[in-house]
């Protein structure tokens, strides 16, 4: 008898262990603002995005497609692209997934003011059978498929005419969701906290994911965030500061996953403000007075890579060997020729807390300047202030930070580089004003070039121009920094967008 | 009484009036809110006909007059960022911050006052030198190195505590969410109403050793000791009572640090309520928020400072209301 008892109660014991849910606790800087994928274009909303809702595709960390919901595509012709979709999926209110809910999807983010811009290259889509739809795009667009990664196809028959999108009011698909993503949502207090549980009917059966529970807090403070990580309070932090990586490092049971992203950092010269940028002589010594590996190793600890052009290496336009050049001497005799030695002052702002160490880093540049007599007044403002600023072009020298949507060299020059149309929307954060039709031009062949080849030397082309003018001054390609407990294996799941596909996680036991 | 109270809501309207139009002015300052809702990417034509739906394109007057006729009907706008009226939002964050402040003062209460009894009374005692070198240090230490020093010793080396958050709560009366009580929830509030109170002791310890070091000098104690009252009487009953006057008056000045301290810890403890509510709010510049946190914070400066003049009264009763607080 007694012998039973011990039994089953190990074997009591053995379920009930079994039965314990793998929690993950997570802490980010930010939380989605809203239960609406459509409603803002952010890191937030995408990597919520990526938890309730699956994508059409997805980038792999190699970058390469990865099949998700969109079990094969081809092009039928020049502008019509097919979509074979993946059957038994559910969302998680039990509706079907079909090809419906895809093209309502679609339908709907051409109607949102955050996304439209991006799909206002698709004409119509068009439902061939359940499961299969056609794109048809108004020209031909080599990026159809970077795009359709913004594709996470949402339940028709759940949001179906309470569905409208409204930046600064409640809405229904604000407060309610229903995706056929990993997770579904079980709790969410806006600002502070989130639970989401393991979607049991998930499609994705072959995945090592084995979180069956995911509580995500933001934390705004870094040094917080870190303390929550080592006390144990949570397993895994994004980002981590800099300065504390070292210290972070050494500590037993932490492992820190650093990937370079594509998010490229610069300044802009305002060519209408100041007649001096207008001399591409003075440009060109500002380039060679700043000392981008100086400032990397010094002020971001290795964390970014020196930057002499717009494209990070995963991207098309990307030239191997344009590599940022610091010349003192050059830069001091060509500022003597374009006639001034003395130098002169400028103004210049940055934001504080936008990038890593934004506000140092336009100190150094400051101290960088004064060497070839240019004097800079230096504002630095935090974010939510620095960007109607720069919206107003306040000042002479300004600092951006940009990451492609579409992982793709255009999108950089069409808003960076191309000349400011406000119809257009085209060179909407070029702060230099500087403008050459002719890379306008070249902007938009890209955007319609099919062949590989050709677009290449095309984006090639411009990003050699810009560097042959010294146009604007490119400074680093930031990293991220994720730190996070020994078990819990967020190497394999991170990626250069910061979208961490946690259904895939794995942690040990 | 009545005339006071009747005065006294008078003065609190005008403040009010005051708050409000102030906020309001600097709104403008904090950024662009628009920016805040949308990505990147998206055109100044579209940002600019968010900002017409919205009224912000509207002159300071128009948009003033919109609220003021909202919040005379108790509608202080709805909060950008959680869509709600901001007045709910911020009541229901009320309660954490009020918890954390209430325990706080009550270490405050419960540690300041024996401490500046002794450091008076024994003042060569070597228990109070240490005292009094502790509370300078204190003064002079910002409260956001207390926190993280607290934070480092005992949540990550000593595992005592959790470094952030509020833990466990439960509904009281159906309206209010506590974590008092609640094990996860007090050891959730360990950390950070230690920290605030920290950062007031000193003030109060000195205070208390001034006043009482200088009501014991006074003639009415020293005839209290020729009369030969017991010690425990003359120091507890007869000097400690008149020692609390100033110490009420300045505790009243200090619920403004009270607040500007919450606002600190929250932050750095990621405590839900008002003062993390308010940060967030103006780096989000979700500004009907940030101006009707403004107003209420207003409102209860107004409310504890006529409480404190009413104690005042209790304590003193020489003191008169009517004649008193304008």
């Amino acid at each position: 008898m007694k012998k039973k008892v011990i039994i089953v109660c190990c074997l009591a014991l053995l379920f009930w262990n079994k039965a314990t849910a793998t929690t993950l606790r997570m802490a980010f800087d930010a939380d989605p603002i809203s239960l609406d994928p459509h409603e803002q274009l952010s890191e937030g909303t995408l990597q919520f995005s990526h938890l309730v809702f699956d994508p059409l595709l997805r980038w792999k960390q190699n970058g390469q497609f990865e099949h998700r919901l969109a079990t094969k595509w081809e092009r039928i012709d020049n502008l019509t692209m097919r979509f074979h979709l993946r059957h038994n999926v559910t969302f998680s209110t039990g509706n079907p997934f079909t090809a419906k809910d895809v093209v309502y999807t679609i339908e709907r983010l051409k109607k949102s003011p955050d996304f439209r811009a991006m799909f206002d290259t698709i004409k119509s889509v068009s439902m061939i059978d359940d499961y299969t739809i056609d794109v048809h795009t108004t020209y031909t667009n080599p990026l159809l498929l970077n795009i359709m990664t913004y594709v996470f196809p949402m339940d028709k028959i759940f949001y179906q005419n309470q569905d409208q999108i409204i930046k600064y009011g409640e809405t229904f698909a604000s407060r309610n969701v229903s995706g056929t993503g990993p997770f579904i949502l079980t709790e969410r207090e806006l600002g502070s906290r989130m639970e989401l549980e393991r979607n049991p009917n998930y499609w994705d059966t072959t995945s090592i994911g084995n979180v069956d529970k995911i509580i995500l807090t933001p934390i705004r403070a870094d040094s917080t965030r870190l303390a929550a990580l080592l006390s144990g309070d949570v397993d895994f932090i994004f980002p981590v500061s800099p300065i504390d990586i070292e210290r972070t490092k050494k500590i037993k049971g932490i492992q820190l996953v650093t990937l370079h992203s594509t998010r490229i950092l610069l300044l802009h010269m305002n060519q209408q403000r100041r007649k001096e940028f207008q001399d591409i002589r003075v440009r060109k010594a500002i380039n060679l007075a700043v000392n981008q590996p100086l400032i990397v190793d010094k002020i971001l600890k290795g964390y970014a890579i020196p930057a002499g052009q717009l494209s990070s290496d995963r991207f098309l336009g990307h030239i191997n060997n344009l590599e940022p050049e610091y010349d003192l001497t050059k830069a001091l005799e060509l500022m003597k020729e374009a006639g001034y030695e003395k130098g002169f002052r400028i103004s210049m702002m940055a934001p504080n807390n936008r990038y890593m160490n934004d506000e140092k880093v336009a100190q150094a540049i400051t101290a960088m300047l004064s060497r070839i007599n240019i004097t800079v007044d230096l504002k630095t403002l935090p974010k939510a202030q620095y960007f109607k600023e720069f919206d107003n072009r306040s000042a002479d020298m300004m600092m951006l930070g940009w990451q492609s949507d579409t992982m793709d060299s255009n999108n950089l020059f069409e808003f960076i580089i191309a000349c400011p149309d406000a119809k257009t929307g085209m060179g909407a954060y070029n702060a230099s004003e500087y403008c050459r039709s002719y890379i306008d031009d070249d902007i938009r062949q890209a955007n319609r070039e099919m062949n590989p080849e050709r677009r290449l030397r095309l984006m090639q082309q411009i990003e050699r121009t810009l560097y042959n003018d010294a146009a604007i001054v490119p400074l680093y390609w930031q990293s991220l920094t994720w730190a996070a407990k020994d078990k819990v294996k967020i190497q394999d799941i991170v990626n250069d967008q910061n979208y961490p596909h946690i259904g895939d996680l794995f942690i040990e036991e | 009484m009545l005339i006071f109270l009747l005065r006294r809501v008078m003065q609190a309207c005008f403040v009010m009036i005051i708050i409000s139009l102030i906020s309001f002015a600097i709104q403008d300052k904090l950024g662009d809110p628009v920016q805040q809702m949308v990505g990147m990417s998206v055109s100044q034509d579209e940002r600019n006909q968010i900002r017409n739906e919205l009224g912000l394109n509207d002159g300071f007057f128009l948009q003033y007059w919109r609220f003021a006729k909202g919040a005379i009907h108790g509608d202080l706008g709805t909060s950008y960022y959680y869509k709600e009226p901001a007045l709910d939002v911020i009541l229901e964050k009320l309660p954490a911050t009020l918890e954390l402040a209430f325990c706080s003062i009550l270490l405050v209460i419960l540690v300041a006052t024996p401490c500046g009894v002794l450091a008076a009374i024994k003042p060569k005692h070597m228990l109070s030198r240490l005292l009094m070198i502790i509370s300078s240090i204190g003064l002079s230490v910002p409260i956001f190195i207390v926190a993280i020093l607290m934070v480092y010793i005992f949540s990550i080396e000593l595992n005592m505590a959790p470094s952030f958050g509020r833990g466990q709560t439960i509904e009281i009366f159906g309206l209010w969410e506590s974590g008092l009580f609640t094990k996860d929830g007090l050891k959730h509030l360990l950390l950070p109403s230690l920290t605030l109170a920290i950062a007031l002791m000193p003030i109060f310890v000195r205070l208390i050793r001034a006043e009482m070091m200088e009501v014991l000098q006074s003639e009415y104690i020293r005839f209290a000791w020729s009369k030969g009252l017991s010690a425990r009487r003359i120091y507890f009953k007869h000097a400690l009572k008149n020692t609390m006057l100033p110490v009420i008056t300045v505790g009243g000045i200090q619920a403004g640090t009270l607040v500007a301290y919450t606002i600190l810890t929250e932050t750095i403890f990621q405590w839900p309520g008002m003062g993390f509510l308010f940060m967030d709010a103006v780096s989000r510049v979700d500004t009907p928020l940030v101006s009707a946190y403004l107003i209420v914070v207003g409102g209860i400066f107004v409310i504890t400072n006529t409480f404190v003049d009413l104690i005042y009264g209790l304590v003193n009763p020489t003191v008169r209301l009517a004649s008193h607080g304008l």
